[in-house]
């Protein structure tokens, strides 16, 4: 072998390799794989064939809500929910349970950095939520009639944003968690409070004015907004976009400053 | 040539000062131990030597390197076998080698590890499925799966059965004889004489003591216990001269000095014509000499 191959066995082939084994690992944690992968088709789908208000327009009062469907207009909802469940919840907590564990430890005896297990876990999850997003749409069109985006370019620009947000702020969790019982139980709260402003309690437009605008500058609220926008076809609003950048360019040089390898 | 030198290490951790004044020299190619009570501060200064912590004041070079700065080099060629690492629970033996072995430049062939440490059989089994004794095998191989030319091994044998001790300590010694010099942590004293070239014995933070084994031994060994059943009685004052005596009720009479004390005591009973039955001469062992040294002194 030549030393060029080394260098790069020791490189992005580590990182490769590490991605893999870090999605086997997923695969084989059946109840995190169902939750990320199956969880939003299944929602949304029960919720269309079980709400009354699913095939009722949205909301009447509007031109654009009034085109599209209740269940279309929770859609984004529930993608904001799945984001949220795997970058708020899972994660912080595998990272915790490894550090925990001494895994991130062992790894910083080698010469690839901890660091990337956590690059691996973003990457294995996001491919999780992608296929999990598409999985949700053509359930929901073939069984309850959920229509297609609007605009499918800019909901993929702010889903891919609202996933680099979460994965920001869990990664804060996992810093600043003492342990993994601790990244649990913040990353629980955070990701219920989260829920409240991505409107899956409530629908956001049914909310007082204040709360909307509290709900704007979280990273899932900022989400839910965006990629209802780009769903229902509404004018494109640079705001919410830059609320999730924002959230991720401070919480990931916090997480970065804070965070424990063991 | 040293491998690994140590001047003067000190680490504490916030008021508690973990390392105190440590100094030592590893050569190329030997085993060197590094003996201690719980809390002495080995795993803190082996931690630093292999990069993981900084330290407060004093230098450590390891293949002239700097841990503190030249991480990336360091941790091609030192393997640290931590004391407790797991790997992702659900990770499987072989693919945790194989995941490891793509982490190095040159690694060492993982099949071949596995079947040194007698990991073959598990090689399919999940890390959660290991025994202790399985999953502390497996990270011995995790840290030597890069061909390190400097291993260190942190309480390598804690929780095998003597068995698979025995084992580990020939693989440890087919480690060192391709060339490999190994830092080994340990509390236990057979390992120690079995293994190490030479020992550091830590307490307190601080190396109070540094040889070979034997070395040790002779050093603590202030000490040498005779026990025996005289063949008639012995008279009062023939054996006190030369060392100190303790009559047991069963007639078993126990002789305690330094250096000479067994040739003298044989002479002074076989000058009275009695034969010591029974006879039972007590060598100090290096626990011996670790209990002494490691002992604070009663004021
Ligand atoms: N991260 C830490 N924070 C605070 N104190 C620590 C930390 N790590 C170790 N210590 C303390 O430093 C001292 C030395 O610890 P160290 O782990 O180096 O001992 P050791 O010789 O390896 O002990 P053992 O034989 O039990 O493994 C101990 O008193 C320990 O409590
Ligand atoms: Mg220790």
């Amino acid at each position: 072998m030549s030393t060029t191959t080394l260098t790069r066995t020791s490189g992005s082939g580590a990182l490769s390799r590490l991605t893999a084994v870090e999605a086997r690992l997923f695969l084989r944690e059946p109840s995190g794989a169902f939750f990320a992968v199956l969880f939003p088709a299944v929602l949304l789908t029960v919720l269309g064939l079980v709400m009354p208000w699913a095939d009722l327009p949205f909301n009447d009062q509007d031109p654009i809500l009034k085109q599209i469907n209740g269940i279309t207009g929770y859609a984004p909802t529930v993608l904001a929910l799945a984001v949220a469940t795997v970058g708020l919840s899972a994660y912080p907590q595998t990272i915790a349970g490894y550090r925990g564990r001494g895994v991130l430890k062992r790894m910083s005896t080698t010469p690839v950095p901890p660091s990337r297990i956590l690059v691996a876990q973003l990457a294995v999850n996001l491919v999780a939520l992608l296929v999990a997003a598409v999985l949700m749409f053509a359930a929901g069109a073939l069984v309850v009639g959920v229509a297609a985006p609007a605009e499918p370019l800019v909901l993929l620009g702010a889903f891919l944003l609202s996933v680099l947000s979460a994965f920001a702020v869990g990664s804060v969790i996992a810093a600043l968690a003492p342990n993994a019982p601790a990244a649990t139980a913040w990353g629980m709260s955070v990701y219920f409070v989260s829920l409240f402003f991505a409107g899956v309690w409530l629908p956001l437009p049914l909310m007082p004015d204040v709360i909307q605008t509290i709900a704007g500058y979280t990273p899932l609220g900022a989400a839910s907004e965006a990629m209802a926008a780009a769903w229902y076809g509404q004018p494109f609003d640079v705001a919410p976009f830059l609320v999730m950048a924002a959230w991720t360019l401070v919480a990931l040089p916090v997480s970065a400053r804070f965070f424990r390898w063991s | 040539m040293s491998v690994i030198q140590v001047q003067n290490l000190h680490k504490r951790y916030g008021s508690k000062v973990a390392v105190d004044d440590v100094s030592l020299e590893v050569h190329r190619g030997e085993i060197f131990g590094i003996l201690g009570r719980n809390g002495a501060g080995k795993t803190t200064t082996v931690e630093i030597i292999g990069g993981l912590r900084d330290a407060d004041g004093g230098t450590v070079r390891v293949l002239g390197l700097d841990p503190a700065r030249d991480r990336t080099r360091l941790r091609q060629v030192v393997g640290l076998q931590l004391q407790e690492s797991q790997v992702q629970p659900k990770l499987g033996v072989r693919e945790a080698l194989d995941l490891y072995a793509s982490f190095y430049p040159d690694p060492a062939d993982p099949a071949q590890l596995l079947d040194e440490l007698g990991l073959t059989e598990r090689a399919d089994a999940r890390f959660e499925q290991l025994s202790g004794g399985q999953k502390q095998r497996l990270s011995v191989a995790l840290a030597l799966v890069g061909n390190p030319q400097v291993a260190i091994l942190d309480e390598l044998t804690t929780g095998l059965d003597p068995h698979a001790r025995r084992d580990t300590w020939e693989v440890v010694e087919r480690i060192r004889d391709r060339g490999v010099t190994i830092v080994l942590v340990t509390h236990l004293m057979e390992e120690a004489e079995r293994l190490c070239d030479r020992i550091a014995l830590i307490n307190a933070g601080r190396v109070v003591a540094t040889g070979t084994p034997a070395e040790l031994v002779a050093r603590a060994a202030s000490d040498q216990v005779l026990r025996f059943r005289p063949s008639a009685p012995v008279p009062v004052g023939l054996l006190e001269q030369v060392a100190s005596i303790t009559h047991a009720d069963d007639g078993t009479i126990e002789a305690r000095g330094h250096e000479n004390v067994v040739q003298d005591v044989l002479v002074a009973l076989a000058q009275q014509g009695i034969r010591p039955e029974n006879l039972r001469l007590e060598q100090s062992s290096l626990e011996d000499a670790f209990v002494a040294l490691t002992t604070p002194l009663e004021v």
